[in-house]
């Protein structure tokens, strides 16, 4: 009987401070065992459980892509014990990694799809897995256009800003990034995501389907935006968040009625989400 | 399916002879109640009793269990590398379990064997164990187990059924499992299966205590979720958590990480949804932030979300320990017929 609670042994292979205010680090994991990045197979949109001996475990985003190998990323908030122990550890430390973990953005039904991602501040993790899987050369010719808008406070505090520079420049993808408030040297959008969404986004149609992920507040503004562009609650995706221990639908606290956020989600669609108790 | 004759005088030597190849787990006086624990050698299983005050689950479920192991000290080759923790799993036989504890670990089952995942320490104990019923004459007045699926003369769950009759048991093998204790402990004179019968009908009646079930599925989950009764039912709730430890259905746990020197322990603990930090995000923002959220939902989980996702009733076993052990008095029968009594708002 595998044992899912048996992380895999991983080392730090680096880190780099991912936002202006230090408040978030990119850790770069290489598994120490031959063979288990096989195992640890995963699609973008899927977590997977950081786990410290002696501190704990903190489920988070895969920040890499599917299609990026020989390593796993994670962007991790410093703000409670797991996560403030990480961002004191070294590059060379050893700890563990468990998963993957819950489902992912619905990939099959998006092929031929346009795509339309509104990320704000640090949930943009596995949107960046998603662009990236998505802009892979393999990939792009099975997806329409690809539309982001991706808003910060400042720009110092938008994460991955050399990929986002690089993606602004190409063809095959439209981007709109925006800051709260105008700053020096900005040659981007300025203003909140959801009034960027209703400036910058497409018009919803059958083959259109918009991914989500951000603060409550940006969620809770841009959902209307998004109904008056036409976006049906079953095209808008969401991906959300709760307190996990176990991470595979066993230990009971991450439910929202009978769907439980790690195992069957954390992607759900807006129309799945309406028919469940706002308990996250 | 054997059905075998005890002597009581045979009883105790025959148990006694089980011990060289099981643990023998049984009810025993443990302060004001009895309890589930393992008996030493001679000891017997102590069946004057109605029901224990804590459901056995703990057999399969332990309160406390540790889960992994590892090293935190730096000049060890493999510190911080989790590993296995090496545990007993030979066999053992819980005796004397009621029925209705019996169906709720098979409720329980199929939170921890999923096609998904398998939760390796629940199912080795679970398969370790043999369980030996006992079925229940003298129910309890808070017992409601025929209205949920369950009775004082159920099977599921069960390898053996054990019942008493007069000067001797009589023992229905139910599986294999079941077959293989009775023929180890050397009991093997034929017994009349016609007592089951006689004493199922007779104990069936002695239940007067009932929960309505039947609405239950059909509701929508919002519908029951935002309905107007919850303020009134929580009202008194403390949040103690007792409903949750003694349950036999109840299985939500916490990790933890216990580091004592340089060595180290991945343990889990019984947690509870009454606790306020079972779902408090590091952030502060608590989804059930209240107790009427908490009391919604182990209420909703037992009776609503369970019941659609598994389409296996409700998931209690009307054992009554909430009922007798809540401090102050929330009784999960009101609540199942508050429940099923509902009626939604019309559409406007």
């Amino acid at each position: 009987m595998e044992n899912p609670y048996l992380p895999y042994p991983v080392r730090i292979d680096d880190i780099e401070v991912a936002t202006e205010d230090k408040s978030l680090k990119t850790f770069k994991f290489v598994f120490l065992n031959e063979g288990d990045e096989e195992k640890f197979a995963y699609q973008a949109g899927q977590f997977a459980e950081l786990s410290i001996p002696g501190v704990g475990e903190i489920p988070i985003g895969i920040a890499s892509s599917p299609v990026e190998k020989g390593f796993v990323k994670f962007t991790v908030f410093k703000s409670g014990v797991v996560t403030t122990h990480l961002h004191q550890m070294k590059v060379g430390d050893v700890m563990g990694l468990r998963g993957p973990l819950g489902n992912w953005y619905p990939w099959d039904t998006l092929e031929g799809k346009n795509i339309l991602i509104i990320g704000g501040g640090f949930a943009f993790t596995t949107l960046r897995s998603s662009i990236v899987y998505m802009l892979d050369p393999a990939n792009r010719s099975k997806f329409g256009n690809i539309d982001v808008v991706y808003g910060a406070r400042t720009p110092g505090m938008l994460l991955y800003k050399d990929e986002l520079v690089e993606w602004e420049k190409r063809d095959d993808i439209n981007m709109h990034l925006t800051i709260d408030t105008e700053a020096p040297n900005w040659d981007y959008n300025v203003g909140f995501t959801p009034t960027i969404t209703e400036q910058k986004a497409p018009q919803a149609d059958a083959d259109t389907y918009a991914i989500v992920c951000g603060p409550p507040i940006m969620i809770r503004f841009t959902l209307p935006v998004l109904e008056n562009l036409g976006y049906k609650n079953d095209r808008i995706i969401l991906s959300l968040e709760n307190r996990m221990k176990c991470g595979i639908g066993m230990c009971g606290r991450c439910n929202i009625g009978k769907e439980l956020v790690c195992k069957d989600g954390p992607v759900f669609t807006l129309e799945d989400i309406n028919l469940t108790p706002k308990e996250y | 399916m054997k059905v075998i004759k005890i002597d009581k005088a045979k009883w105790a030597s025959g148990v006694s002879s089980l011990q060289g190849t099981y643990k023998i787990i049984g009810p025993a006086v443990d302060g004001d109640a009895h309890n589930f624990k393992e008996l030493a050698k001679g000891e017997e299983p102590d069946f004057n009793f109605l029901n224990t005050k804590l459901s056995p689950k703990s057999i399969v479920f332990p309160q406390s269990e540790k889960m992994l192991e590892y090293s935190v000290d730096e000049n060890k080759e493999d510190h911080h590398i989790m590993k296995e923790v090496k545990k007993d799993y030979s066999p053992r036989a819980v005796v004397g379990i009621r029925p209705c504890d019996a169906k709720a670990i098979n409720l329980v089952k199929m939170n921890f064997d999923t096609d998904d995942y398998k939760d390796p320490y629940w199912l080795k104990l679970y398969e370790a164990t043999t369980f030996v019923g006992l079925a229940c004459d003298k129910p309890c007045d808070s017992c409601f187990c025929t209205s949920t699926g369950c009775g004082p003369y159920n099977e599921e769950g069960l390898d053996i059924l054990l019942k008493e009759d007069g000067a001797s048991y009589v023992a229905k093998a139910l599986t294999e499992k079941g077959e293989t204790l009775l023929g180890a402990a050397g009991f093997s004179d034929a017994g009349d299966e016609a007592a089951f019968e006689a004493g199922k009908k007779d104990a069936e009646a002695k239940i007067t205590s009932s929960v309505q079930t039947d609405k239950l599925k059909d509701f929508s989950t919002l519908d029951l979720y935002n309905a107007d009764f919850w303020e009134d039912l929580s009202f008194a709730c403390l949040n103690c958590g007792t409903c949750t430890f003694a349950c036999p259905t109840c299985w939500c746990f916490d990790i933890q990480d216990e580091v004592k020197g340089k060595d180290g322990v991945r343990v889990r603990n019984w947690d509870s949804c009454m606790f306020p930090l079972f779902t408090m995000h590091t952030t502060g923002h608590n989804p059930r932030g209240t107790k009427e959220h908490r009391v919604r939902q182990r209420f909703m989980h037992k009776l609503k979300y369970f019941v659609d996702k598994y389409e296996k009733g409700i998931m209690c076993v009307g054992c009554g320990r909430c009922v007798n052990q809540c401090p102050v008095n929330i009784d999960i029968r009101k609540v199942c017929d508050v429940m099923n009594n509902h009626v939604p708002e019309p559409v406007k």
